[in-house]
């Protein structure tokens, strides 16, 4: 019996269009934006000012704190432009915009050189390259990967969990990128061990990809302490609490950190990204874009630079449909609608989801029939339908004492509702009223002991 | 360019599981039933089954329609459901206006005036028959002959052999050997007196496995309200077999396998979480186990279902699923 996390779980259609398909490097664009808050956490700080030159792979904004990234130019040619820019939020956000003049790399970066001593290289140093690359979680969350691989003290990770279980319908990126870079990703997951002095590292893979299972099961084989783990086809398995459990059988409690059961998770694309900042010095400006959807006539995997406006990789994928509806950033079931074509390409970016015009609206909503279905597809144990009833009458302390807060977005309720409610919409207000409840309360005994000083 | 899109919060996609799809795979299951109930009791089942779902369609049209001013929701297959299991709870002779009539209380009260679909607390169909079996008890206990019986046969359930033999002082073995008194083997195939949908274990057992594959069902509740009574009736008849009947002859008699597998499920009504299911069934064997045994109703299985029906509330907001990561 292959493994699986133990909770609910729902069976998407996996519309995987473009997988096995090549990794195809997209022509440099015209000019890239780069939001300066493109990660969790603080956004970086602007290191180039409108007119300067820049060199593919220089710093232009530097991490504004422990949680944030380093960000580099993608490519080189001047900036043109240091203003507000719509981001894949739908709001604006301070940008860089640099006009490509060409691809000339910073000396620093030794793209055809291997950095040769890399066993010699300490944790500490390691850990530097790693920050100063400014790679982030490549699977989506974009959270700085550093601060992952420095548990808070009183923590110690004894496992390394590889994700490339890639769960979202439709995206293909970590998977091309496992059977293209397969031995540069379990390197770049030697050199997490490393850093993180495990013994121990599982790579999980979903069992919809046998090529990659065994692929990477046969180079495991020239690495110390690599696994890699088959697990069955389950939406949500690719998220953090998800994998754990899988993977390991522990539990990560509720707003605890995967380190307090020993245990730092990264995905494939980041531990690719960690091994090319070691051995190349390389920072984090290209990453693998799955483009797809179903009217989409050449979908594909590309490989862009970061900043890249994503109507130039639609482009690349044949053009925008005439029957598109709705253009999905991420995958279908966590992923973002979006209105507008010039947004960049982000770090966190790992696909473009072209929905058809009639798959892209939704159905009517019908009584709640109580056929528990949301709950028993919950990954979290929670109960769905209980807290979009209590979130649609604003009942914030019931949506607390039911555990709101512990909803990871993953969208199995509202997707195997048969009344087609719109569930993680309420519970997504409710989630978000409580964390603003709790964080007044928590302000409000801050004030109450500084009154007596 | 921009704005052409539509933009809402994800998820952007939906599982194909519908109202319709559910309601239909329930009348799908309900099938063989149907069948069993034509073949044992012939025309008259289907002018009551005819009868009750056209009477509960009509019904919840014209009260949505003209007195409660809602858009009709007939079209869900709710209505339709509601009125074959209505059916499959009466007896086959049953006079036309008792039908009607039952479809009224359980379309207009058990479920419109709650609310409508997910609303109601209590199973439409086992209201509108409690609510006949008390006001017509005459006519809800006088069994129309299964057509394939031979002509000795009175019509008398097995349930009411039992329970008047019992009251009449006779012993167990008396009981068993009347020759009115099926044996297993008919009582499993469907051989025997009874309400429409109720007589064919092996019918109800088809439709259930069905709706444990369509994953309209959990196992739970059929497990636990024949488990209970399985091993609450063993017990009593270990206890004292001259005054207990064994613990099969309950579990295939009456209205026990129709209630477990489609009464007791009726998803509005019954506990959402897998524990709470279990309680739920479990109660309800043992309140049928009871009324059998020590009340004045041969039968108790819709008593039991209604009660505990009463109990979902309670037990949905007690039985929480556990918390992932929580202690
Ligand atoms: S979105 Fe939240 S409530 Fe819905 S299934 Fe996922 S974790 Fe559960
Ligand atoms: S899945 Fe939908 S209809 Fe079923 S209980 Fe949950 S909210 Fe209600």
């Amino acid at each position: 019996m292959l493994k699986t996390f133990k909770f609910g779980g729902v069976h998407p259609k996996e519309e995987k269009l473009t997988a096995g398909l090549a990794i195809q490097r997209l022509p440099l664009p015209k000019k890239v934006i780069l939001p300066v808050a493109q990660h969790i956490g603080v956004p970086a700080m602007l290191a180039v000012k409108k007119g300067d030159l820049v060199k593919t792979g220089m710093l232009i904004a530097k991490s504004g704190g422990f949680v944030s990234a380093n960000i580099h130019a993608p490519v080189s040619g001047r900036v043109s432009k240091i203003a507000e820019r719509i981001d894949a939020s739908g709001y604006k956000s301070l940008s860089i915009v640099i006009e490509t003049e060409g691809d000339i790399w910073e000396e620093s970066i030794t793209l055809d050189q291997p950095f040769q001593a890399i066993e010699a290289l300490t944790t500490a140093e390691l850990l530097l390259k790693i920050r100063t690359a400014g790679v982030v979680g490549l699977g989506g969350a974009a959270f700085p990967t550093h601060v992952k691989l420095e548990p808070p003290a009183g923590m110690k990770a004894d496992t390394l969990l590889i994700n490339g279980v890639e769960c979202e319908p439709y995206l293909t990126s970590d998977h091309s990128l496992m059977l293209e870079k397969g031995s540069e990703i379990l390197k770049g997951t030697s050199l997490l061990m490393k850093v993180l002095k495990v013994q121990r590292a599982i790579v999980g893979i979903e069992i919809n990809k046998p090529d990659a299972i065994l692929l990477l099961r046969d180079l495991a084989k020239n690495f110390q302490g690599i696994e890699v783990e088959p697990l069955q086809l389950k939406y949500p398995q690719g998220s953090e609490k998800q994998l754990i459990q899988a993977l390991t059988g522990r539990m990560v409690g509720p707003g605890a950190l995967p380190a307090s059961v020993g245990v730092v998770v990264n995905n494939v694309a980041t531990a690719f990204a960690v091994y090319e900042a070691v051995a190349f010095n390389k920072p984090l400006i290209e990453r693998v874009v799955t483009v797809t959807g179903k009217g989409v006539s050449k979908p594909g995997n590309f490989l862009v630079r970061i900043g890249t406006p994503i109507k130039e990789l639609i482009e690349a994928a044949g053009g925008l449909p005439e029957d598109t509806g709705k253009v999905i950033l991420g995958g279908p079931m966590m992923g973002k609608a979006i209105s507008n074509l010039k947004i960049p390409v982000t770090k966190g970016m790992s696909g473009i989801v072209l929905i058809q015009e009639k798959e892209a609206s939704r159905q009517q909503v019908m009584p709640c029939i109580r056929c528990a279905k949301c709950v028993d597809g919950c990954p979290m144990n929670l109960e769905p339908y209980l807290l979009m009833m209590i979130s649609e009458k604003g009942m914030w302390e019931q949506a607390e004492s039911n555990h709101v807060t512990d909803c990871i977005e993953c969208g199995s309720c509202s997707y195997t509702c048969p009344s087609s409610r719109p569930l993680l919409d309420y519970i997504r207000t409710g989630k978000s009223k409580v964390g603003k409840l709790i964080r007044s309360r928590q302000n409000s005994v801050l004030t109450d002991k500084q009154i007596p000083i | 360019m921009s704005n052409l899109f539509t933009v809402s919060p994800s998820p952007h996609t939906k599982g194909d599981d519908s109202i319709p799809k559910i309601m239909w795979s329930v009348v799908i299951a309900l099938v063989p039933v149907i069948l069993m109930a034509s073949l044992f009791f012939g025309l008259h089942s289907l002018k009551i089954m005819v009868v009750a779902v056209v009477s509960c369609l009509l019904f919840e049209y014209t009260i949505q329609k003209y007195i409660l001013k809602v858009p009709t929701t007939i079209r869900d297959g709710s209505a339709i459901i509601t009125g074959l299991l209505l059916a499959f709870n009466l007896p086959a002779g049953l006079p036309v206006w008792l039908v009607v009539l039952g479809s009224l209380v359980a379309i207009g009260i058990a479920k419109l005036s709650f609310g409508g679909l997910g609303q109601n607390p209590f199973n439409p169909a086992l209201v509108g028959r409690v609510f006949l079996l008390i006001s017509f008890p005459v006519q809800m206990t006088t069994w129309t002959a299964n057509i394939t019986v031979t002509d000795t046969f009175t019509g008398a359930t097995p349930l009411m052999l039992l329970k008047e033999g019992v009251k009449s002082g006779k012993s167990l073995a008396e009981i068993t050997t009347n020759s009115q008194m099926p044996g297993y083997f008919d009582m499993f195939w469907g051989n025997m007196s009874g309400s429409l949908g109720e007589i064919s274990a092996m019918a109800i057992l088809l439709g259930g496995i069905y709706l444990l594959w369509k994953k309209i069902i959990t196992w739970h509740i059929p497990v636990a309200v024949l488990g209970s009574i399985f091993l609450f009736e063993g017990v009593l008849w270990m206890a004292a077999p001259d005054r207990f009947m064994d613990p099969v002859f309950h579990l295939i008699t009456g209205g026990v396998m129709l209630g477990a597998i489609f009464m007791a499920t009726d998803l509005t009504t019954s506990p959402m979480t897998p524990l709470g299911k279990v309680i739920f069934g479990v109660g309800i064997g043992v309140i049928t186990i009871c009324i059998r045994n020590f009340g004045a109703y041969p039968e108790g299985i819709s008593f039991a279902i209604l009660i505990m029906n009463g109990f979902t509330p309670l037990i949905n907001a007690k039985v929480k699923p556990k918390r992932f990561g929580g202690k």
